[in-house]
């Protein structure tokens, strides 16, 4: 499961990941938490998630296209303005509620921001290490053992698929488009139960070599993040905090 | 992969009600946590895996239902017959969880409102329904099929309608076309829609594996005895 990691070699991929982790949590809370009319904050954080791209190396136009899972929430967000209750102001030659104005840059502004700081986690990181990352901050072994499993069968579960369509039509079966629907319903319990003893095959082999509900790379303390490193990250946040504090002193 | 928007963004709902949200769900997924740990046992632990990556890939269907609002399937109910409630809640969680982080999918500030709808409404309702039903109807595999399609469609409309609250609650602007009514009106709608589909994917599924692993079904468990070996082989 390689997930939307870019592979690079920057600072920002070199950085441990329970801190990544970190800052892009607290720096998206203080993107949400600032008050909607302060317009040029939103520019500021603008600013600020560019420079960290261009830090981890990670293309405008991969986020960009990677940023199109939002969508639907961007035809809210120019839907509002026409929707929405209230006062009403003329804006473009068209008559718009100001409440529905500002709900719709709301979500579109927070929504895209809160988009791009995980996609760029997300292309910095690999999931491996952002499961050792949650390991290490403390999250319940529990949650990251069915997260490990999760994305290690979602490549089983993949596998049988695919093996099992090219049984179907090496006997004789002609999956097309909705015709394929009907393979596939009657398919999926067989697929869901062959996934699962693959899956049980490999968690078993993985017990006899001395798994015991954590990687390696979480109880090897190698690698952990050093005061600088949580440093050098924490710069992210606190310069989103900067720019939210100025916005609402001045705004 | 190219994923479409599934789960509440950043800054659909405000600030309190987030918080609000987020405490509700930590509080929650504590108690399942401490639920769940006596349940992972060896069987349990790559069943949970499994469940939560076949998740994942239902998840990835989705369908339009208002501007901006999307619905798809949830399977908290499948994840409630086949771990139990408090592992498939933190199942589902997993899933929302992971969609955050990895695939951008739902605003990390939502995780709480997210969490709250389809892990634990979801498969709570599910759930109750899972156990009263068994019980009620034969246990044959007609049986737990129904079983697991009723809960199906009746979760995934209870999480639809958590939604619409949290947003009569908190949502970030007043709508004055869609009353609240309308809203949740057409939400109930496409889900019970989405609710069948999602039933029929459960019900094949849960009775497929039932019918080959009965041991790996979470919610018969109890409700079977289990085969005596004596000296003279198994006993029925």
């Amino acid at each position: 499961m390689k997930g939307l990691y870019l592979d690079r070699d920057t600072p920002l991929h070199r950085l441990p990941p329970e801190v990544k982790i970190a800052a892009m949590v607290s720096a998206t809370v203080i993107v949400v938490v600032t008050p909607r009319e302060a317009l040029w904050a939103f520019a500021g954080y603008a600013v600020l998630v560019a420079a960290v791209a261009a830090i981890g190396r990670v293309p405008a136009g991969w986020l960009a296209r990677r940023s199109l899972v939002e969508l639907p929430f961007v035809l809210l967000a120019f839907a509002l303005p026409f929707l929405a209750a209230g006062d009403k102001v003329t804006f473009l030659g068209l008559e718009v509620s100001r409440d529905g104005l500002y709900g719709g840059f709301n979500i579109l502004a927070k929504g895209t921001l809160g988009v791009l700081l995980s996609l760029i986690l997300a292309a910095t990181t690999t999931t491996r290490d952002l499961i050792v990352g949650l390991d290490r901050l403390r999250c319940p072994q529990i949650i990251t053992q069915i997260a490990t499993f999760m994305l290690r069968y979602l490549a089983v579960l993949g596998g049988e698929a695919r093996r099992m369509r090219i049984a179907r039509i090496s006997r004789g079966d002609d999956p097309r488009f909705l015709w394929q629907l009907r393979g596939f319903a009657t398919g999926v319990g067989a697929l869901f139960l062959r996934a699962f003893e693959r899956g049980e095959r490999v968690y078993l082999a993985m017990v006899a070599r001395g798994y015991a509900g954590r990687m390696p790379a979480a109880w090897l303390a190698t690698g952990a993040a050093t005061r600088n490193q949580w440093l050098a990250a924490a710069t992210v946040p606190v310069a989103a905090a900067a720019i939210a504090g100025t916005a609402v002193i001045l705004g | 992969m190219e994923a479409v928007a599934l789960h509440i963004s950043n800054g659909v709902l405000n600030g309190p009600v987030s918080a609000i949200y987020g405490v509700i769900a930590l509080v929650a997924l504590a108690y399942c946590i401490s639920r769940g740990r006596r349940d992972l046992d060896d069987r349990l632990a790559p069943m949970a895996g499994l469940v939560a990556a076949f998740i994942f890939a239902v998840q990835m269907l989705n369908f339009p239902v208002l501007p901006g609002v999307s619905g798809h399937l949830l399977g908290g109910a499948m994840a409630a017959l086949l771990v139990g409630p408090w592992v498939g809640a933190l199942c589902v969680s997993v899933v929302l969880i992971v969609q955050a982080l990895v695939f951008a999918d739902g605003g990390v500030t939502a995780l709480g409102a997210n969490v709250t709808n389809m892990a634990l409404v979801g498969t709570a309702v599910a759930y109750l329904l899972i156990a009263l039903l068994l019980r009620v109807l034969p246990r044959t595999p007609t049986g737990l099929g129904i079983t697991a399609f009723v809960a199906s469609v009746v979760a995934v409309v209870a999480a639809s309608q958590s939604f619409v609250l949290q947003y009569a609650l908190g949502g970030t602007t007043d709508l004055e076309h869609y009353s609240l009514g309308a809203i949740a009106g057409t939400m109930a709608g496409t889900h019970i829609l989405i609710g069948i589909g999602e039933g029929l994917i459960a019900a094949v599924t849960v009775v497929t594996v039932a019918r080959t692993r009965p041991d790996l079904v979470y919610a018969l468990r109890g409700l079977r005895q289990p085969q005596q070996v004596t000296a003279e082989g198994v006993a029925a």
